[in-house]
C-alpha cells in the first residue's frame, strides 16, 4: 500500500500551560483535500507550525511519505517537497508578485554564476521566469506580475501567496486559512483551483469557512481545544454531534480528551 | 567578426554587458573629469569612490537584507590595518594588497556575522557597535604591532611610468578608487539583481516566509554580512592608501555611524543610493569646513560646524526626502514620466490591470 504524504500520530504541543494539541493524530493519503477544521485557538495553525519544525511537540511522530520530518528545519521542507501558505499572508512587500513568485521556486541559481551573470544564471532565470508567468497565468494573476503586492486588493494578494507555493511544484501544500477575507466569488474559484491541484498533489487545508472545506475535502478532522473530537468524510462530519456542538458553542463536558482544557 | 559577436552573446549576458557598458561609460566619464580638476578635487572624488565602495555594501547589509550594522567603520578598519601592516617594509602590487585587505575583513565578517545572525533589531546594532567601539581599541591595545595611537603610515600608490613622471598621486589614486568602486557596483547589482537579491530581501521582509520557501535565513544572512565585510575592507584598504595614515582616531565610532547616515540619506537599498550618500559624506564637511574657516569663527563653533551642518543635512533630508536622494530622484523621474505619458497617450497604461479581484 501507499504510504499517507503527511502522517501525524500522537502530537502534543504545549506553550507553557496551554496544551495547544493534545494527541492529535491525521493523516493525509496522497492526493487528497484534506480539510481541517476547528473554532479559533483549537490548534490549527500550531499543527502546521509543528509539521514545518517551527514549533517543537512534547510528544508524537510526524512523517511525510514514510520518513520522520520531526527535527527537520523549516527551511529543508521545500526540497523535501513540502509547501505552506500562512494565515497572515506573509508577502514580501519590497518585492513585486512576479519576483514574489520566483522565491518560491525550489531551484535557484548558484552564487557565483549570480555574481559574475553567467550565462548559466541568466538561462535560469528565464526559465523560473516563464514558469512563474504560468503559476500566474494558472491562478489569473499574470497582469499583476510587475505590481508590488501591498498596492493590490487583498483577494489577489492571497493568490499570490498560493502561486508562490505553487512555483515549487509541491507534493504536500499546506494552506492555513485561504479562504479568509474573501469574497464569494473567489471563494468559489479558489475551490476549483484546489479542486485541480489535487491531480498534483496532497492539500491540507486549514479553514473556518466549513462549506468550502465540506465541499473540496475528502476526509475531515475536528479540533477543538488541542484535541481531535471528530475525523471522517464530509457526510460523517455533518451528521457529528460534538462537532455541532463545538461550532455552535455548546459545552461538550461528554467529549473525551478533555475538551474543557 | 559576427563570429565574434555571436561568442561575445553566448558568454556574456544582457545585463552583464549592461552593465559593463555602464561601468565603462562612467569609467571614461570619470577619468576625463579628474583629469580636468586640481589635485585637493581628485582626493575629494577618490574619498566619494571609497565610501562609495562602504556604503554600497552596507546598503545590501542594511538596505537590501534588513540588518542594521553600526560596526562598518571597524570593519573599514580591518581592511585598512591589513594595508598597512603589508606595506610595512614590503612594496607589494596594489591589487594583491587591496585583495588581501578584502579578504581579512570578510574573514572577520564572517566569524562576526555567525554570531550576529542570533540577533534582531535592537540587539544586533548593539553587537555591532560594540565591534565599532572595541575593534579600534585593539590597535591601541597592541600598540607594538598596529603602531599605537599614532598609527601606521602609508606609502601612496605609485602611478605607472607611461602616465609621466609630474602625474599627480592624487589623480592616480582616484583612478584606482574609481576603477573599484566600478567594480564592485557591477558585481553588486549583478547579486541585485539575481535570485540571490530577491533572496535577500524575502528575509529582510518576512523570515518565517523566507525560510518556508526553502531559504537559510541564518546562512543568508551570514553571506550578507560578508559581502558587506568584504567592500568594507576593500574600502578601508583603499581608505589607508588615501589617507596615508591608519591609526584608531580614523576608524572610531562617529566613521560607522556616517555610513549609516550616508546609505539613509542617499536612499536605502539601492546602489545609487550609495553614491549619493557618499556625495553628501564627502562634500558636505569639505564645503561647510572650508566655509568655518572663511568665517573667521572662534575655533570651538568653527571644528564642530561641519558635524553640525551634515547632522542638519540628515535631518532635513529624512524630512524632505524621507525615502532618500535617490528614492526622491525616482519619484521625481516618475513624475515627470507620467506627465509626459498623459500628455501623449491619454492615461494609457496608467493602470494596466483588468481587475484581477474579478469584482
Ligand atoms: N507561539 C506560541 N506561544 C504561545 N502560545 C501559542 C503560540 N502559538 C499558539 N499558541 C496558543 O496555542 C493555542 C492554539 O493556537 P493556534 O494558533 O494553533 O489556533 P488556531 O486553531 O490556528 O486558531 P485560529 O483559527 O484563530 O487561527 C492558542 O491558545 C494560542 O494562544
Ligand atoms: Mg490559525
Amino acid at each position: 500500500m501507499e504510504q499517507p504524504t503527511l502522517d501525524v500520530a500522537d502530537l502534543t504541543v504545549r506553550f507553557g500551560g496551554v496544551l495547544a494539541l493534545d494527541h492529535v493524530s491525521l493523516r493525509a493519503e496522497a492526493n487528497e483535500i484534506h480539510g481541517i477544521i476547528g473554532p479559533n485557538g483549537a490548534g490549527k495553525t500550531t499543527l502546521f507550525n509543528a509539521v514545518c519544525g517551527f514549533v517543537r511537540p512534547e510528544r508524537g511522530t510526524i512523517r511525510y511519505r514514510g520518513e520522520a520530518l520531526l527535527g527537520t528545519a523549516p527551511h529543508q521542507l521545500a526540497q523535501l517537497g513540502i509547501a505552506r501558505t500562512l494565515q497572515g499572508l506573509g508577502l514580501w512587500p519590497g518585492l513585486t508578485v512576479l519576483e514574489n513568485v520566483l522565491v518560491g521556486s525550489r531551484v535557484r541559481p548558484n552564487f557565483v554564476a549570480s555574481l559574475l551573470a553567467m550565462p548559466r544564471a541568466d538561462r535560469l532565470e528565464r526559465r523560473l521566469r516563464d514558469q512563474a508567468i504560468q503559476v500566474l497565468e494558472e491562478l489569473g494573476i499574470a497582469s499583476v506580475a510587475g505590481t508590488l503586492p501591498g498596492a493590490l486588493p487583498y483577494g489577489v494578494q492571497k493568490r499570490v501567496i498560493i502561486a508562490r507555493a505553487l512555483m515549487a511544484a509541491p507534493d504536500l501544500l499546506l494552506l492555513d486559512e485561504p479562504a479568509s477575507g474573501l469574497s464569494a466569488g473567489d471563494i468559489e474559484r479558489l475551490a476549483e483551483l484546489v479542486g485541480r491541484l489535487r491531480q498534483r498533489m496532497s492539500v491540507v487545508v486549514v479553514e473556518h469557512h466549513v462549506d468550502l472545506v465540506m465541499a473540496i475535502s475528502q476526509r475531515i478532522t475536528v479540533l477543538n481545544f488541542g484535541a481531535v473530537i471528530a475525523s471522517g468524510t464530509p457526510a460523517e462530519i455533518r451528521g457529528n454531534r460534538q462537532v455541532s456542538a463545538a461550532y455552535l458553542g455548546e459545552d461538550v463536558t461528554t467529549a473525551e480528551g478533555g475538551a474543557s482544557a | 567578426m559576427p563570429a565574434a559577436v555571436a561568442r561575445w552573446r553566448s558568454l556574456v549576458t544582457p545585463m552583464l554587458s549592461r552593465h559593463l557598458g555602464l561601468a565603462l561609460g562612467a569609467f571614461i566619464l570619470l577619468l576625463l573629469l579628474s583629469s580636468q580638476i586640481g589635485a585637493y578635487d581628485d582626493y575629494n572624488l577618490a574619498a566619494v569612490a571609497i565610501f562609495a565602495i562602504a556604503t554600497a555594501g552596507l546598503n545590501l547589509l542594511t538596505g537590501v537584507n534588513g540588518q542594521l550594522s553600526l560596526g562598518h567603520g571597524a570593519l573599514m578598519a580591518v581592511g585598512a590595518y591589513s594595508t598597512s601592516l603589508m606595506l610595512r617594509g614590503h612594496d607589494l602590487p596594489l591589487i594583491l594588497v587591496l585583495l588581501a585587505s578584502l579578504a581579512a575583513a570578510s574573514l572577520v565578517g564572517a566569524v562576526f556575522g555567525v554570531a550576529a545572525a542570533r540577533l534582531r533589531g535592537p540587539y544586533l546594532a548593539g553587537a555591532t557597535l560594540a565591534l565599532a567601539v572595541g575593534l579600534p581599541q585593539i590597535a591601541t591595545r597592541y600598540s607594538h604591532v598596529f603602531g599605537g595611537e599614532e598609527g601606521l603610515t602609508v606609502p601612496p600608490p605609485t602611478a605607472p611610468g607611461w602616465l609621466g613622471a609630474d602625474f599627480p598621486p592624487e589623480r592616480w589614486l582616484a583612478w584606482i578608487a574609481i576603477a573599484a568602486a566600478l567594480v564592485t557596483m557591477v558585481l553588486l547589482d549583478n547579486l541585485l539583481q539575481s535570485s540571490v537579491g530577491r533572496t535577500f530581501k524575502a528575509v529582510r521582509d518576512h523570515e518565517a516566509a523566507a525560510a518556508l520557501a526553502g531559504i537559510n535565513v541564518a546562512r543568508t544572512q551570514v553571506i550578507a554580512f560578508v559581502i558587506s565585510s568584504a567592500c568594507a575592507g576593500l574600502a578601508g584598504s583603499l581608505f589607508a592608501y588615501w589617507a596615508g595614515l591608519t591609526a584608531p582616531a580614523g576608524f572610531g565610532v562617529a566613521l560607522s555611524l556616517q555610513l549609516v547616515s550616508a546609505i539613509v540619506i542617499g536612499g536605502l537599498g539601492s546602489l545609487s543610493g550609495a553614491v549619493w550618500g557618499s556625495i553628501v559624506l564627502v562634500y558636505v564637511p569639505a564645503l561647510t569646513s572650508g566655509m568655518a574657516s572663511s568665517l573667521k569663527l572662534p575655533s570651538a563653533v568653527g571644528n564642530n560646524l561641519p558635524l553640525l551642518i551634515y547632522g542638519a543635512v540628515l535631518v532635513v533630508a529624512m524630512l524632505v526626502v524621507p525615502d532618500g536622494i535617490d528614492g526622491g530622484l525616482r519619484r521625481l523621474f516618475a513624475l515627470a514620466r507620467a506627465r509626459l505619458a498623459g500628455a501623449t497617450t491619454n492615461h494609457k497604461g496608467v493602470v494596466d490591470w483588468d481587475d484581477p479581484a474579478g469584482s
